[in-house]
């Protein structure tokens, strides 16, 4: 199994465990990464000011897949996200098509549409499937406990990214269960994490990730688990932020996915970028 | 004003309504704005209204409909919106709310009210084709956990596609503008 691995922007400039965790445990289940060269921005942080723009960068990105003849992996679910929706009104609408094509002829590339686009989890759950995945588990992580963070652009719009169900989420549960680890069941699952609106409005981004942490700490979760690094970001690095602000206290560890599993399989914290997690491993690490 | 209480303002004045707006959203992706029977779903499905009940989608799709174009344009408001699509995903009428708010903040753009915000991260996209500039620390801290150097974007490329949209004059047009 082969993928081109597409960057983005998040996980290579801010978080690099993830990429880490996310290349060490691909490589346990025999997914090949190709490195997409030059690629750009998946486009998605500037639909809000001009949505031909988003495109165009779209666009370009899957050329450069295409040109190589594989499929995207990302392990950002908005890039994904970004690049299926794009990839959709493409596809729906030719004079557009032939407007981006157009833009995209001045750097000598044509985009065709060859290449489909999967983020880590859907190439996780629809290609290596969970029980490949139990397979290269030698270390089941049954003690632990932990509440899992679905994010949007894994799922919504339904109608274009059609993977798991929003309203009641089911695949990343499977995901984690398949390293022996129980999921808790919490009030805010669903719910957005509020990072996109951190720019813009930081105290509004942090009440409503301190909504979600107060009903993850009800449950009494070991850890959280994430599959989008900005939902990670979120979570990870604001968290000190509202215990300092609101004299509150978490202390709740932020797993991506991919350290979870990665430990299943038995690799080092350490191979894992797990010691680079700003809210500290070290108690969850003594319960498995 | 806040949006919130602009919009909110109960007595519409004749000379506020602008038809012309109202495509205008129509035709920047908002295709559905016109079947929108005001339930009111996508404001209680909405994250951003459960903590600041002053950003209000219902409101936002109710002022496009009726052209008010004065009301929603020029409002910090409008770039409250996080994209989670919640909205659009349980809007009963498919007028796909997500996608109107995208549309009505490119409308603003290029009218020259954007946001600070979104303004600084377009002009860094541009230049760096990334959302950052990528920086000396990280390729170290990569280093050392055994990763490759962040790869390099293809920026003369990226600058040059972006040639041919209406990005550059937007970000230009803004300027000046508080
Ligand atoms: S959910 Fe749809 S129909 Fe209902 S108010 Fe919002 S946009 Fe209008
Ligand atoms: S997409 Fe925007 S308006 Fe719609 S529910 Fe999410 S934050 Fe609210």
């Amino acid at each position: 199994m082969k993928y081109a691995y597409f960057p983005g922007c998040v996980t290579p400039l801010r978080e690099n465990s993830y990429e880490l965790s996310a290349r060490r445990v691909l490589e346990k289940l025999g997914v090949e990464l190709v490195e997409l060269e030059g690629a750009n921005c998946c486009g998605f942080f500037l639909d809000a000011v001009d949505h031909l723009s988003s495109i165009v960068l779209a666009a370009r990105n899957l050329c450069l897949a295409e040109d190589i003849g594989c499929h995207i992996i990302t392990l950002c679910p908005t890039c994904s996200g970004h690049f299926t929706r794009v990839k959709a009104e493409l596809s729906e609408n030719p004079k557009l098509m032939n407007d981006v094509n157009r833009v995209l002829s001045s750097v000598n590339r044509r985009f065709i549409g060859s290449s489909e686009v999967k983020h880590i989890a859907r190439v996780l759950v629809e290609d290596v499937g969970v029980e490949a995945i139990k397979k290269t588990v030698t270390k089941p992580l049954t003690r632990l406990r932990v509440a899992p963070h679905y994010g949007c652009h894994i799922m919504k719009p339904s109608t274009e990214i059609r993977f798991d169900s929003p309203e009641n989420p089911r695949l990343l549960d499977s995901l984690i269960e398949a390293t022996g680890v129980k999921c808790v069941n919490y009030m805010e699952k669903r719910m957005c994490c509020g990072a996109p609106v951190m720019g813009v409005d930081l105290k509004l981004s942090i009440e409503v990730v301190r909504e979600k942490l107060r009903s993850i700490k009800k449950e009494k979760a070991d850890a959280i688990v994430t599959i989008c690094p900005f939902c990670h970001t979120q979570f990870d690095l604001n968290q000190s932020r509202i215990e300092e602000e609101y004299g509150e206290t978490y202390e709740i560890p932020v797993l991506h996915y991919t350290q979870l599993l990665g430990l299943a399989q038995g690799y080092e914290p350490d191979d894992l970028g797990l010691y680079e997690n700003r809210v500290m491993v070290d108690d969850l690490l003594s319960l498995i | 004003m806040p949006l919130a209480a602009e919009t909110r303002r109960r007595v519409i004045r004749l000379e506020e309504i602008n038809d012309a707006f109202s495509r205008e959203v129509i035709k920047a992706g908002g295709e559905k704005l016109y079947v929108c029977f005001q339930c009111g779903t996508c404001t209680a499905s909405c994250p951003i209204f459960k903590f600041d009940e002053s950003y209000n989608p219902r409101l936002i799709i109710r002022s496009a409909v009726l052209g008010l174009m004065d009301r929603i344009l020029n409002n910090d408001m409008l770039w409250l919106c996080a994209a989670c699509y919640s909205c659009t995903e349980r809007c009963p009428r498919g007028v796909r709310p997500a996608e109107v708010i995208r549309a009505i903040r490119n409308i603003a753009a290029e009218k020259g009210y954007i946001h600070e915000f979104f303004k600084t991260q377009a002009d860094t996209i541009i230049n760096y084709g990334r959302i950052w500039e990528e920086e000396e620390f990280v390729n170290e801290m990569r280093e050392d956990m055994g990763l490759p150097p962040v790869p390099s974007v293809n920026r003369e490329e990226v600058k040059k596609i972006l040639e041919y949209t209406k990005v550059k004059k937007i970000l230009a047009s803004g300027e000046g503008e508080d």
